[in-house]
């Protein structure tokens, strides 16, 4: 009764904070099913796409609603609280340990070993989906870092258009020069990142440490490492990018919407990116892509994007998995993902038919190897969190008083032991 | 219905002065039974609840488990939380003193009825027709260094030589979210004070003047003392709203730069559904609640004794 009053609380306050959309639709006996779906804006075109496609071509139905990125997190917790979750949930696949401990997402082990390419699923998803042995989620979405340049820029700064960097301090040379030869007007700027969003820090700094075979956290995500190098050594190097006026100013207080909006304005002239908007990108900007790079070379990329499960409360699991299953096929993430210059979840499709039209694709695709998804069950509380330590630790680092970098970092560890 | 039985007249005189009594009691009971199953179900309900929650372990699915007092002590050990604290009071502070001010300046302006103070007043209260949260995204658009209007107009007349990062320093993203608050709440709260104007007799204003009492004499010694019941209830209601902040804040600063403006609410917020931390989130909610109903009290007995 109590947990029913609450849950009916909870379910208030859910509606009081969704304008559309939840709630598992209503059982229909034999005929075809309705589901729903949630996901975040960040990775709202591929699942568009893919619902899209799905609905035309099947009975049963899926019925989705793409929700802020920002609130994504919040908006999943009240639902849960209120047992108002949809049938299926897409996740930034770092929050995935959470919610699986949490007991959000249904067990489906023995429906991803059916699958006949289970062993070609994204490695690191599949970590990430699995705990105690039991498997909860399959890939969704695929997006990794990588540094974009601008041919343009860089040929009318004089630099090799078709030669980008190969280690980070390349990467700030070449910056430094778009800076200097272009930047006079202060709308042009080498560089850029997100300087207030913790996010965008793990997602873009944290390749460069893995490429130079450093570490960020133990392999239990339970002890940060990010007080030494090499993480430190990249940060000092983007700390010279802003106090040089080399990244643009907006840089420190970007908070993360907008931190991927100048680069297709043409405005900077190399910067860390998501491999997702590639697809995206004005048709007239001429784009190099390399891997993120450590200080002095190596190649690494932050394996984000989403996974997707079938969520504990859901009333068609059955019909859950049907679409989860299809959304695997050689046909969706051929004809749908590859098509679209988005990466494919299976590692046995990375050489395909439209991949193979793009170097840069193929580039991409070649990284989901070598790249990383850092575990840790207390991510998003930690890295994550605009109040969370880690930002505090990056801002320091990169704008404020690095001296303040170790005792910070005692923060982060407290955090992730919570 | 029942206005409809009880206001039969009901042949008093006939009925035994007991019965009658017992009459108007139920009757009483059932006038108030609405707003009290409103209040029970919309206040006591998630207030016991709430309680609950904040003595166990609440995960989002699964058993609770009782933990008592672990959440209460985790209170006093969040350094957030403690700031939050100290920046919301500042805050309150600044905000009850400023709109205050700032209300009973226009509520004078347009106290009298002349010709095109309509105008004036329905432009005073506009922006408290807004919706709290669009209007701090308004000012979030038009403060952004990036994409809004306000710091090139500032250059462009002169006014400033360099970007101001309105949101960019502790200092600018509190006076930021100070300009958003009287924006928007300053014509609310004059409403509120023109009421209590309103009601004050012409006669006792003529009788004032009639003994040569002058402006500043009239305001200090007529207006002010006889708008007081006034001015605490708009007192009340803006300690508590700012006490209470959180949608100017979690939007327009996103609780930065670096932690200063996070409001209490926020910590709040954060523990329920960042860190899924539903019994410490219900025990800063106690706590806050406790205190807040501990400061309306006092509120209530200085206002009165003062009266």
């Amino acid at each position: 009764m109590r947990r029913t009053l609450v849950r009916a609380a909870l379910a208030g306050a859910l509606a009081l904070t969704t304008a559309c959309g939840g709630g598992t639709a209503a059982p229909s006996g034999d005929g075809p099913v309705t589901i729903t779906m949630w996901t975040r804006a960040a990775t709202q075109a591929q699942s568009e796409r893919l619902v899209k496609a799905y609905n035309s071509g099947h009975r049963n139905q899926v019925r989705l609603t793409v929700i802020p990125t920002d609130n994504y997190q919040p908006r999943i917790a009240a639902a849960a609280g209120a047992r108002q979750l949809p049938d299926v949930f897409a996740s930034d696949v770092i929050f995935v340990p959470n919610y699986t401990a949490q007991g959000l997402y249904l067990d489906i082990t023995d429906r991803i070993g059916a699958l006949p390419f289970q062993a070609a699923l994204a490695p690191s998803h599949m970590k990430l989906g699995t705990m105690d042995g039991r498997r909860y989620t399959v890939p969704h979405t695929l997006d990794l870092s990588v540094w974009f340049w601008n041919k343009d820029l860089y040929a009318k700064a004089g630099l090799d258009p078709e030669r980008g960097p190969t280690t980070l301090k390349e990467f700030a040379e070449q910056a430094a020069t778009v800076q200097r030869r272009l930047g006079k007007g202060g709308k042009v700027h080498g560089t850029f990142f997100g300087g207030n969003c913790g996010g965008c820090y793990v997602f873009t700094f944290w390749p460069s440490v893995w490429a130079a075979g450093g570490e960020v956290m133990n392999a239990e995500g339970t002890e940060s490492l990010n007080d030494r190098p090499p993480m430190t050594d990249v940060f000092a190097v983007y700390r010279d990018l802003y106090a040089t006026g080399v990244a643009g100013p907006a840089a420190k207080d970007e908070q993360g919407p907008t931190w991927t909006g100048f680069f297709p304005k043409g405005e900077i002239g190399v910067m860390p990116m998501p491999s997702t908007t590639l697809g995206s990108m004005p048709a007239d900007l001429k784009i190099g892509v390399a891997p993120i790079a450590g200080p002095d070379g190596g190649a690494s990329t932050f394996v984000g994007g989403d996974s997707i499960g079938i969520s504990a409360t859901s009333a068609h699991p059955d019909a859950a998995w049907e679409f989860l299953s299809w959304t695997l096929s050689d046909q969706a993430q051929v004809e749908i993902m590859a098509k679209n210059k988005d990466v494919v979840a299976r590692t046995d499709l990375a050489a395909n038919r439209y991949s193979a039209k793009d170097p840069r694709v193929v580039l991409i695709n070649s990284l989901v190897g070598k790249g990383r998804t850092p575990y840790a069950p207390r991510f998003g509380q930690t890295f994550n969190d605009p109040q969370g330590p880690w930002l505090r630790v990056a801002r320091e680092a990169v704008f404020g008083d690095p001296g303040q970098v170790t005792r910070l970092n005692a923060e982060i560890t407290k955090s992730l032991r919570q | 219905m029942t206005a409809t039985l009880t206001g039969r007249p009901a042949a008093p005189a006939a009925a035994p002065p007991a019965r009658r009594r017992r009459r108007r009691a139920v009757t009483g009971w059932l006038y108030a039974a609405p707003v009290a199953a409103v209040v029970g179900v919309l206040f006591v309900a998630p207030l016991v609840l709430v309680v609950w929650m904040s003595l166990n372990r609440w995960p989002l699915l699964g058993p609770a488990a009782l933990n008592a007092p672990r959440n209460y002590l985790k209170v006093a050990d969040d350094p957030l939380f403690l700031d939050a604290v100290a920046f919301t009071l500042k805050y309150t502070a600044i905000i009850t003193v400023l709109l205050s001010a700032l209300a009973l300046g226009l509520a004078l302006l347009v106290q009298d009825r002349r010709p095109g103070v309509g105008f004036f007043r329905t432009a005073f209260f506009l922006p408290g027709a807004v919706g709290f949260a669009a209007a701090a995204l308004l000012f979030y658009g038009m403060l952004n260094n990036d994409f809004g209007p306000i710091d090139p107009m500032l250059r462009a007349l002169g006014v400033t030589g360099e970007p101001v990062r309105w949101l960019g320093t502790p200092d600018m993203a509190l006076f930021s979210t100070i300009a958003l608050v009287l924006w928007r709440f300053a014509g609310f709260n004059m409403l509120i004070l023109l009421t209590g104007l309103q009601a004050i007799p012409v006669e006792v204003y003529e009788a004032a003047r009639s003994d040569g009492a002058n402006r500043w004499q009239i305001l200090t010694r007529i207006t002010l003392p006889l708008l007081r019941p006034t001015l605490a209830l708009m007192l009340i209601l803006s300690v508590t709203g700012s006490l209470l902040a959180f949608d100017q804040f979690f939007i327009l600063t996103n609780g930065g730069p670096d932690n200063s403006t996070v409001s209490m609410v926020m910590v709040v917020y954060r523990d329920a559904f960042f860190r899924f931390d539903l019994g410490g989130a219900a025990a800063l909610s106690v706590v806050l609640l406790v205190a807040l109903v501990a400061l309306n009290t006092l509120q209530m007995r200085v206002l009165r004794r003062s009266r």
